[in-house]
């Protein structure tokens, strides 16, 4: 694989991070595999004991791990519509950051459903899925809209990662033998020849096409296992394209939080520049007034109307010896304030919007579990009962465990990642100088030739 | 002809039930003593006539009297598939409910459940400022479009053709999304291990019984003991008659006491569903808590503390 100038100037910089793993690197593997290893504990015990060791009770049935699903999953789609859009309509920008929102994609796809299965009853039973479908269920609806989200979202990444897999293996890296095997099996023998070029520019863009409607659909369904029943707060036709803008948003947070950790910690500041951060954050803007619309409609319609059950949920959500002040929270922090921070030019910085955007991923969090809680807190029935963990949901230390073990489970898959593959894109950078014109010339003499 | 000669069946069938129900009811003395005697071997040697497979009358000591899944000899399938020709429904009378729990109690011995589980509950309901609260025990209602069902991703909680809703509880896997599914809070899930020390050797989505760690349970109408030509335990135990408990093809219920006509029962006494709004269609009706029994306070008063706590709000909101 030959570079050009710019391309090589990327690689060599980046070259160190995927040679050497690093102290650094060392210190976080361990201590995200610390966590992990509590985890695991509480997740033994959660086998051993039942799910009586969490706070999930017969009235409210799920409770974090339901939360985290829906949170991971969000950022998963997030992820392959911004890096399906960016290159689908081919933004020159957007080339360096393409990378890091596939590997959002993929990471919080395998870390989402991961939560989903810790709410089953019974890990000795989950085959039945496949054994005994009832496709009428959104559950099924759900489990084969995810895998078949997780095949196109790991081979979109795999697609654009071929041309980098060649660059690695021409480049006489310093690394065990395995490894250069490694990069060399898995870039295909990809030479640079036209007619490869051609056919991965292609794939690329059928998956991307692919890609974006089926996120689209996938968050829609995962909104529908909520949207399906008839539960005061859930029951609701925008939750479809409510759930959709909320992954994008909260997706388009941790891509720019991600941003900046890399940047600062790969000195990536040529490639994940200033411009890149504003451009996210406009962004985050646009979708923070949509998100914010969907949330405005969706509480003021209920309480407008007022239906008893409905009512119900939206007094709990409004009452500050309830829940009054993590609504305020998330809407405050996950709406508001995003857009305020985009909108004056003088904290329109990356460190400001980074840091706004940590905060915004943390309030669209507390919105999932806001729309989960409270909705199971109120049954149409009266719950009369006198037991208090019945009542009100709590969650117990190993669901934190397990939360805290998934979150570290994210950032150790980023963390390795990030030694495998350079965070910024190599060749891709190539397609915003000087590939475009050439590539199409290409296609166009091969596409006379006869068969 | 062929739908007659199942609804003949049917009724013969019912009739033969209601006898057996009667016979065995009468020489235990009591309705309430029949279905708490079932678990436990009395010294006294009661005698009770019981009707043989081959249509012989036949007396027996008591203390022979086993529970119901040791006898059902049904298959897994037949399980799933119902009583055929058999279109099971409950009516609650409102009005002679007071809250005497002995319904909870007998389907808590019935099912082995430890005395926190409660698959068939009694809330005290108040619909409108004005209104007077009245008893409302609740049950499954076997909804015949059963929003349990329709998530179910397993196929493990599913509707029979005899109307009732029932859960295979080795199928299930615990996803909990019935439950959530349930507008009326009947499910409950085996948090922790159940521990009824009971062989599932015998178990079929029919006797419910063991339950298992990490599933999903509920009311199942008994179809056991219906199967063996007995009421469920709920109607059987009730001191006041507020169950009744029949079959819709045949268009009769019975409370143990009396027999009735469903249809001429529903139009007395302006029988309703539960939130028929949610399109759930419950084969539950109830009959309003009109020309009430008991006053309402004669379900509260005679309460242990930790159960009146549950209706407190209500009371007070009375007060």
């Amino acid at each position: 694989m030959e570079l050009n100038t710019f391309q090589q100037t990327a690689f060599d910089h980046q070259r160190p991070t995927i040679e050497k793993f690093g102290k650094r690197a060392w210190f976080w593997t361990f201590f995200f595999l610390l966590w992990i290893a509590v985890g695991g504990y509480a997740l033994y015990l959660q086998i051993a004991k039942g799910h009586g060791v969490t706070g999930m009770r017969d009235n409210v049935v799920w409770g974090l791990f339901i939360v985290n699903f829906i949170f991971f999953i969000g950022i998963s789609y997030a992820g392959a519509i911004i890096s399906g859009l960016l290159l689908l309509f081919k933004v020159s920008w957007g080339k360096p950051i393409i990378r890091l929102a596939q590997m959002m994609t993929i990471i919080s796809v395998i870390v989402g459903p991961i939560f989903i299965l810790l709410c089953v009853g019974r890990f000795d039973r989950l085959h039945y899925l496949f054994i005994y479908p009832r496709i009428q269920s959104p559950m099924t609806w759900d489990v084969l809209a995810i895998l078949t989200y997780f095949v196109g979202s790991v081979l979109f990444l795999y697609m654009a990662l071929i041309k980098d897999f060649a660059v690695y293996r021409d480049a006489k890296l310093n690394i065990p033998k395995w490894k250069q095997k490694l990069y060399s099996a898995l870039s295909l023998g990809y030479r640079g020849a036209a007619s490869q070029k051609r056919h991965l520019i292609r794939s690329q863009n059928l998956l991307a096409i692919i890609l974006i409607p089926l996120s689209i659909m996938v968050s829609s369904i995962l909104s529908w296992i909520f949207g399906m029943t008839l539960r005061p707060g859930w029951h609701s036709t925008i939750f479809g394209p409510y759930f959709v803008l909320a992954a994008l948003y909260s997706g388009c947070g941790v891509l720019i939080v991600a941003m900046w950790v890399y940047r600062k910690m790969y000195k990536l500041e040529n490639y994940f520049t200033d411009r890149h951060f504003t451009y996210l954050g406009y962004t985050m803007m646009i979708l923070a007034a949509g998100y914010g619309y969907f949330t405005f409609s969706e509480y003021f319609t209920s309480w407008f109307s007022s239906e008893v059950w409905d009512n119900e949920v939206i007094n709990k959500l409004f009452n500050p010896a309830e829940y009054g002040w993590w609504t305020l929270f998330a809407n405050v922090v996950g709406i508001i304030i995003p857009m305020l921070i985009v909108a004056i030019p003088k904290t329109r910085t990356p460190n400001v919007i980074s840091l706004v955007a940590f905060c915004m991923v943390i309030a669209l969090w507390v919105k999932r579990y806001l729309i989960i809680v409270p909705t199971l807190e109120s049954p149409l029935v009266p719950m009369q009962d006198t037991r208090q963990e019945y009542v009100k949901y709590s969650a117990t230390w190993p669901e934190w465990a397990l939360t805290f073990a998934g979150i570290a489970t994210f950032l150790l898959f980023f963390t390795l990642m990030s030694k495998f593959v350079t965070v910024v894109p190599v060749s891709g950078l190539e397609d915003t100088k000087t590939h475009h014109e050439h590539a199409k010339d290409h296609v166009k003499k091969e596409d006379i030739q006869p068969a | 002809m062929k739908q007659e000669e199942i609804k003949d069946k049917g009724r013969r069938d019912f009739i033969k039930t209601a006898a057996i129900a009667t016979i065995a009811t009468t020489a235990c003395g009591s309705l309430a003593c029949s279905c708490s005697s079932k678990h436990e071997h009395h010294k006294a040697a009661e005698k009770v006539k019981l009707l043989s497979p081959d249509g012989e009358i036949v007396e027996i000591d008591s203390s022979y009297l086993d529970h119901a899944n040791h006898m059902s000899i049904i298959s897994k399938k037949q399980a799933r598939e119902g009583i055929p020709g058999r279109k099971f429904v409950m009516v609650i009378d409102l009005a002679r409910c007071k809250n005497a729990r002995k319904c909870v109690t007998a389907c808590q011995k019935m099912h082995h459940l430890p005395v926190e589980k409660e698959w068939l509950s009694v809330k005290l309901m108040k619909d409108s400022d004005k209104g007077s609260p009245y008893w409302f025990p609740k049950t499954c209602f076997h909804c015949d479009d059963p929003p349990c069902v329709k998530v179910c991703p397993v196929d493990a909680t599913f509707k029979r053709q005899d109307g009732l809703v029932l859960i295979d509880n080795e199928r299930c896997i615990g996803c909990k999304f019935c439950m959530a599914a349930c507008p009326y809070s009947t499910r409950v899930f085996n948090w922790d291990e159940p521990n009824q020390g009971i062989s599932d050797a015998n178990y079929t989505a029919e006797s419910s019984v063991p339950s298992k760690i990490g599933t999903v349970e509920k009311c199942d109408f008994c179809p056991d003991m219906i199967r063996q030509g007995l009421l469920p335990d709920c109607v059987t135990a009730c001191p006041n008659g507020v169950f009744y408990f029949g079959d819709e093809n045949e268009d009769t219920v019975t409370n143990g006491d009396e027999t009735v006509s469903l249809s001429q029962l529903l139009k007395d006494r302006g029988g309703y569903r539960f939130m028929e709004e949610l399109g759930t269609k419950p084969r539950l009706y109830y009959l309003p808590p009109k020309d009430r029994m008991f006053p309402v306070e004669r379900g509260y008063e005679s309460l242990p503390e930790e159960l009146k706590e549950r209706y407190k709000d209500v009371i007070e909101m009375e007060k």
